[in-house]
């Protein structure tokens, strides 16, 4: 099993919207789910004590368990998403549930690396821009990793950042374990010249 | 060289590969601390491509998250809470065999939470780089080390490479200026800080924490308040090495010895920010005036004074955290019925925490219906708790004296609290459901944990300080 993921250019998809502010870690995978050794197999366990019901029904209440918001790999979400601890299991879990990008107004920073670093797009906007889509849920949009930008529906543009490396990462499946061994002899040398080396 | 600050310094020593405009640096790790929960991927990527460990000689790993606190039974048998928790454990047990790393593991006296027990045995040192797959990594800045969390994949790169791809933060001194009262602890003072620049004020940033306030903090308190940097948002929290990290240091199995030990001090002395060195943002705070502090809500921002009213809710969102919490605004924390307390965790399972929880349950008893579990964080603090006779303060008192681990602070191991339990806990996370499904966390001070079980309600420690005890 390798971390290397397949080259992604582009999602497009409906947005589903969770509204709450600073939905940490353990709202996303509770720490009961993290005894797996695995990677794979925690989207049954996204969001679960909001998700379902005493009765491991869905709650109706939960947003994502609408209708509408089924089948949506665009999660828009309140201020502060992913704080909290730096389980990788959040992407992982958010992933296998079908997420394949999270547009927030500010997103904690761990989480962003991991997310990145598996494929999940983690994309901060500016608050009125973020607003927006918040209050319009369930539009449809192509984010496009290239050219760093968002197509709505009306034909406009909103433009994010994103680290350039991480695009380059994205957008060519290229492995940053592989790109870190490449570097064996500066580190080599970083070592020695710091009384380091073994 | 322009003047720099205890960031910049600890920054460009470790830097293989300075960043550029496509690619980030490259970051050299001193230190890698492993666990069970975060680790179990990690090696199979490297087994997958065929890696070693690039340098296991810096790679310490220890079991505290899955394990459970109660000794083994009649059978010899470990009561892990779950297969998966056991299959877990004995997962990084063969991977540290596999890949020739030492682990603090049930056999070791040194066990014990990963970041009370790496300082313990002076792994932890001043300028050194220190990551772990865990998010209160920020615990080991107390000693002027860079110390974040990361998630596994890049536990992964750190296992074969020693080296971790990084854009550097931002900086952000938190000057804390005054002293802090009796009964005020360093657990109310980082409670306080989150409070004032709230749960992302630190986001991009690295926290240095310096002034007055900090400079009289023992290692112990300096680890508290950098452990919960990362409740701000901050990945890292610094305090400066001064003599105080020296003397505590000093004569650890792992810290250096006898002529290396005087050249590692001068070097140490050099890491201070240095006079004009200017940061990103800064913030001025008055010890003086910071009193017990409790969370009101489900996150580590929520907090307010014990005394002081829970504020109104701003908006439904916080509406909704004052219902889950079952508090209302106007009225203080104080007074709140407690079903549960819990004393340990990386941000409170010391010596000197024990020491101050028992120091107000020597000679009274928990208050009735209420559970209180008090949690070694390592081996080693079990046994100096245990050789002062802490324990039985505790025992005496009606609380359990558990075996060491994270325990209830991430509730993995069996030890959590029922739904709708209030649970007043030294850890670091009040977060819905952190402590077990429906549970609702208050974070507080050792102090204040202590007050509470003996009241069995929220209650200042300040009324018990002074009292006299019959014994």
């Amino acid at each position: 099993m390798s971390t290397a993921t397949r080259p992604l250019t582009y999602v497009h998809s409906r947005t589903a919207v969770l509204r709450d502010e600073n939905i940490d870690t353990d709202r996303i995978i509770p720490a009961r789910f993290l005894t797996t050794t695995e990677r794979t197999g925690l989207g049954k366990h996204a969001f679960e004590d909001w998700r379902y019901a005493a009765d491991g029904s869905d709650n109706p209440s939960f947003p994502l368990n609408q209708p509408q918001a089924r089948g949506c790999s665009i999660l828009v979400a309140g201020r502060n998403f992913g704080c909290g601890s730096s389980r990788e299991h959040a992407p992982w879990a958010l992933l296998d549930y079908g997420i394949n990008a999270v547009i927030s107004n500010e997103i904690a920073d761990i989480f962003r690396g991991n997310a990145l670093k598996n494929g999940l797009l983690a994309i901060v906007l500016t608050d009125a821009e973020h607003r927006w889509l918040l209050d319009n849920p369930g539009i449809e949009l192509r984010i496009d990793i290239a050219s760093s930008s968002i197509r709505l529906p009306d034909g406009g543009s909103i433009h994010f950042e994103l680290e350039s490396f991480a695009r380059h990462c994205l957008l060519n499946g290229v492995d940053q374990m592989g790109f870190l061994l490449q570097q064996d002899d500066a580190i080599t040398a970083y070592e020695h010249r710091t009384e380091k080396a073994a | 060289m322009s003047a720099r600050t205890l960031f910049d310094k600890l920054w460009d020593s470790h830097q293989v590969a300075a960043e550029s405009e496509s690619t980030p640096g490259v970051l050299y790790i001193d230190l890698h601390m492993v666990h069970e929960v975060t680790s179990p991927q990690a090696f199979d990527e490297l087994r997958s491509r065929g890696l070693k460990v690039r340098r296991p000689d810096r790679t310490l790993a220890t079991l505290d998250h899955s394990t459970p606190t109660l000794p083994p039974g009649a059978d010899g048998k470990r009561p892990y809470f779950t297969k998966e928790a056991e299959a877990q454990v004995a997962k990084l047990e063969a991977n540290v065999q596999e890949f020739g790393i030492d682990l603090m593991g049930w056999d070791s006296p040194h066990r014990g939470v990963v970041h009370v027990a790496g300082p313990e045995v002076g792994a932890t040192q001043p300028g050194m780089t220190i990551v772990c797959g865990d998010s209160h990594t920020a615990t080991h800045g107390a000693f002027g080390a860079l110390a974040f969390g990361i998630g596994t994949t890049e536990v992964g790169h750190v296992l074969a490479t020693q080296c971790l791809l990084q854009r550097k933060p931002k900086s952000f001194a938190i000057h804390v200026d005054g002293q802090l009262q009796v009964g005020v602890t360093a657990k109310d003072l980082i409670l306080h800080i989150i409070g004032k620049i709230g749960i992302a004020g630190g986001t991009g940033y690295v926290l240095e924490y310096t002034g007055e306030a900090v400079r009289a903090l023992s290692m112990e308190e300096r680890m508290t308040v950098c452990n919960m940097s990362i409740e701000a948002g901050a990945r890292a929290g610094l305090v400066a090495p001064d003599e105080t990290t020296f003397a505590w240091l000093k004569g650890r199995e792992r810290a250096p010895q006898g002529a290396a030990w005087d050249e590692a001090v001068a070097t140490w002395r050099t890491l201070t920010t240095d006079e004009g060195a200017t940061y990103d943002r800064e913030v001025r705070i008055d010890a003086s005036t910071i009193q017990p502090s409790v969370t009101y809500g489900t996150h580590p921002g929520m907090v307010v004074p014990i005394h002081a009213p829970v504020p109104a809710a701003a908006d439904a969102l916080e509406q909704r955290a004052l219902d889950y919490m079952k508090v209302t605004a106007g009225k203080p924390i104080a007074g709140e019925a407690v079903d549960v307390v819990f004393i340990g965790s990386c941000t409170n399972g010391r010596l000197s925490d024990l020491r101050a929880a028992a120091e107000i349950l020597r000679g009274r008893h928990v208050a009735e219906g209420v559970r209180m579990l008090v949690v070694p964080g390592s081996e080693q603090v079990r046994r100096e708790a245990e050789s002062e006779g802490l324990h039985e303060v505790f025992l005496n008192a009606g609380a359990e004296w558990r075996q060491p681990g994270c325990s209830m602070c991430i509730a993995m191991n069996g030890d959590m609290a029922q739904p709708g339990q209030l649970v007043v806990a030294t850890s670091n996370r009040n977060f819905e459901g952190r402590q077990g499904k429906g549970a609702r966390t208050v974070l507080a001070s050792p102090l204040v944990a202590a007050a509470s079980a003996v009241a069995g309600r929220v209650a200042d420690p300040r009324e018990y300080l002074n009292q006299e005890v019959a014994a």
